[in-house]
């Protein structure tokens, strides 16, 4: 089995079939991070960049860890140390990086089809690991990976996302990724937060939280920006923690087996309370985990000899 | 005196209301006589060493044509293109005046600015250029430029495009001051605060992409604020690149109450739709951006109804700095100059526009409504002249472009239509 592409940009471009293949890889290296010895050979002497134009430790951690795992060489580039602030462009940047031979360049930039515009200048992968509001693939990933883990499939499942659609790259890719396995996603937020058009994905849009939390088997929950109170996205954190947060009241109405999730960092007390997000349903932390393992399906699809050309 | 007869073309004038088979003669750089092919002996002239003859037989034969919203850069960004490359891209595209805007460094808001584009144009240029000033000084929305003066220098209008006049007590003042002038003001309608870091259009493929969008409401809101203050002032307000169904509403309701409001369209707002834009080609970005098919088709009615008067390119070259980057550092604005009439052909072999309305769309029109002598092949007239190949096919080269810059949307594209030849008072400037 291979991944017949050189770069991961989008869940949008991915079949049914090449997601399954990532989680069924994802599942046979996830036992890996349980070893004492926490790592195996395979992508020794391969070098992965990691280039990250946004704050990150979760997945920029994330990242860097499933590579060394893999027995990969992890560099890591952030904006504050690069020379970005010498004023290069993204694409000089791109290509002095890519002289130095990398198997694969990691990018999160928060202008939406970076990654895209990257992977076409680029001979090497290119994973997107977040750009602006367009996707978020691994997040996905790792999201259906650990629904699928819990359940044993995502066929029928009916999964509720809410927050700040808008703003979202984590809802996006979950749309595209949890649709094309066969699941119904329902995205709720304030009419505000919710972008035009956003049924031509693939989903149920609503701005009651109720209708998608009633009979969900997923809750995923999204991070909101303190900030957007400020563009009057919404009038207050007080106000939209009590419309949208998901608490214990709230969760009554899901199915008994619910699974709550959240992309992390989370706001306590804001668009999770601490009961829920601490809670039996929670699988926060084991989202974490599960990245890890994701990501090295990632890199081994993408670099482990197992593309044509290679 | 130099003497030039354009044979056995189809000639379109639409000021003269004229379309079928004609002979020109012009003498002295201007229209000597216009005559039936059919019955003109012809030959008086032939064989006499002083006279250039040009056959037209199985083309087309129009006015120059006149592009009222370009950008040439110079003064400031020659980098991008220069008083001479932009001329040599119009007269490739079969345009033989064409209006500059005022954003140039330093901003064409004084008469040395003026003076200075207008020298360069008679030294350089291959076709006329006629420079548009400044609304405000600095094109900052806060205290009007010497409006007369410039139209003293050879300003023919007066914009901050790029930006609207967002103020509106200064929009009032500007557009009650240049009736006194006698000068039309083409407003950029955009409301900035609903823009805000918008960088495509707002709607499901913005959604798709993950890029912030830009409301059709704030073209059409802005629309409405200067039709509004237009007619509590008076002034001749023109409305440029006008992308949205909501704007055409807005001016038709104006026109038919009679006020004195023109408008244009470029050839990429009716062509191309926001599904354009997903693969990041920052070759589709620009400002107002491309819009949806409802859209496109209400622009495409519009200009059949006359709501809209005529078309005009906004050429905005940028160089591979502005557009080699990310998508939402990428500079608005595509170049345009010479795929117009090419893009705009389609519009009649699919019976949107007839030729001679096409035509009259890219000349007289656009001279109306910015009061030029232009567009006319009338005896007397300068002899701006375009010939154009119907039949000829080509693809949207980039290296074959003669802009500075080669951001153009329709690159890779098949045209049907080319211009073949550019005449400016009765010299040929352009030959394909």
């Amino acid at each position: 089995m291979k991944l017949e592409r050189k770069d991961l940009l989008a869940i949008k471009d991915l079949s049914a079939g090449e997601i399954s293949l990532l989680l069924d890889t994802a599942a046979s290296f996830k036992e890996i991070s349980e070893r004492e010895i926490k790592k195996v050979p395979t992508l020794r002497g391969k070098t992965i960049i990691n280039l990250f134009y946004e704050p990150s430790t979760r997945t920029r951690t994330s990242f860097e860890i499933a590579a060394k795992r893999m027995s990969a060489d992890a560099v890591n580039i952030s904006v504050s140390t690069s020379s970005v602030v010498k004023g290069e462009t993204l694409k000089d940047t791109a290509m002095n990086l890519e002289a130095m031979r990398p198997g694969c360049i990691v990018i999160r930039h928060c202008s939406a089809g970076t990654p895209a515009m990257l992977a076409g200048y680029l001979d090497c992968s290119v994973v997107n690991a977040g750009d602006g509001a367009h996707e978020h693939p691994s997040q996905a990933l790792l999201d259906i990976f650990t629904v699928r883990e819990k359940k044993g499939f995502i066929e029928g499942l009916k999964v509720a996302i809410i927050g700040d659609i808008a703003h979202s790259r984590v809802a996006r890719s979950n749309v595209y990724g949890f649709t094309k396995l066969g699941a119904e996603v329902t995205v709720a937020g304030p009419p505000t937060m919710m972008p035009p058009g956003m049924e031509t994905l693939g989903c149920r849009t609503t701005s009651d939280p109720m209708e998608a939390i009633s009979g969900a088997d997923v809750i995923i929950m999204l991070r909101i920006q303190m900030e957007r109170q400020k563009e009057s996205f919404f009038p207050s954190i007080r106000e939209y923690a009590k419309l949208y947060g998901l608490d214990t009241m709230k969760l009554k109405e899901a199915k008994e087996d619910v699974l709550i999730m959240h992309p992390g960092p989370i706001n306590r007390g804001v668009e999770i309370s601490s009961e829920v997000a601490d809670g039996p349903y929670s699988l926060i932390l084991e989202q974490v985990t599960n990245g890890v393992a994701v990501r090295m399906a990632i890199f081994y699809l993408l670099l482990g000899g197992a593309r044509d050309d290679e | 005196m130099k003497r030039v007869v354009i044979r056995g073309g189809r000639v379109i004038d639409p000021a003269g209301n004229l379309d079928g088979l004609y002979n020109i003669y012009v003498m002295g750089g201007r229209v000597a006589r216009i005559l039936p092919a059919e019955s003109d002996a012809g030959g008086v002239d032939a064989g006499s060493p002083d006279v250039e003859l040009i056959d037209a037989s199985g083309l087309l034969v129009t006015p120059g044509l006149v592009d009222i919203h370009t950008h040439l850069r110079e003064p400031g960004f020659e980098y991008k293109e220069t008083i001479k490359t932009g001329t040599g891209a119009a007269a490739a595209g079969g345009f033989t005046t064409i209006l500059c805007m005022a954003n140039t460094m330093p901003v064409n808001d004084n008469q040395s600015v003026t003076r200075y584009i207008i020298k360069k144009a008679q030294a350089e240029g291959a076709v006329k250029v006629r420079p548009v000033g400044a609304v405000s000084c600095g094109l900052k929305g806060e205290r009007l430029a010497e409006i007369a003066e410039l139209k003293e220098a050879g300003c023919v209008a007066v914009s901050d495009d790029g930006f609207p006049v967002a103020n509106p007590n200064l929009m009032r003042r500007a557009l009650e001051y240049t009736r006194g002038v006698g000068i039309p003001l083409i407003t950029h309608a955009e409301d900035p605060v609903i823009t805000g870091s918008g960088v495509m259009n707002e709607g499901s493929v913005s959604t798709m992409l993950g890029l912030r969008g830009i409301p059709a409401a704030g073209e059409a809101s802005m629309v409405a604020r200067d039709i509004m203050l237009a007619e509590l002032a008076g002034g001749r307000l023109h409305i440029a690149h006008v992308s949205t169904m909501g704007a055409v509403e807005c001016i038709r309701r104006a026109k038919e109450k009679g006020l004195s409001v023109t408008a244009e369209v470029t050839p990429h707002h009716l062509k191309f739709t926001d599904e354009s834009l997903s693969g990041y080609n920052t070759d589709f970005k620009m400002n107002p951006p491309l819009r949806t098919q409802k859209d496109v088709d209400a622009l495409k009615e519009a200009l059949k109804d006359g709501t809209i008067d005529c078309i005009a390119t906004d050429h905005a070259p940028h160089s591979v700095i502005e557009k080699d980057v990310e998508f939402v550092s990428a500079a608005n604005g595509v170049i345009g100059l010479e795929t117009a009439f090419s893009a705009l052909y389609p519009l009649v072999e699919e019976g949107s526009l007839t030729l001679p309305e096409l035509v009259g769309l890219m000349t007289l029109n656009p001279s109306r409504a910015m009061n030029l002598d232009s567009g006319t092949l009338a005896v007397g007239a300068p002899a701006d002249i375009t010939i154009i190949d119907l039949e000829k096919t080509w693809v949207v080269e980039p290296g074959e472009i003669k802009s500075r810059s080669k951001n153009t949307p329709f690159a890779g594209l098949e045209m049907k239509s080319r211009v073949v030849r550019t005449i400016v008072d009765g010299d040929t400037v352009y030959k394909g």
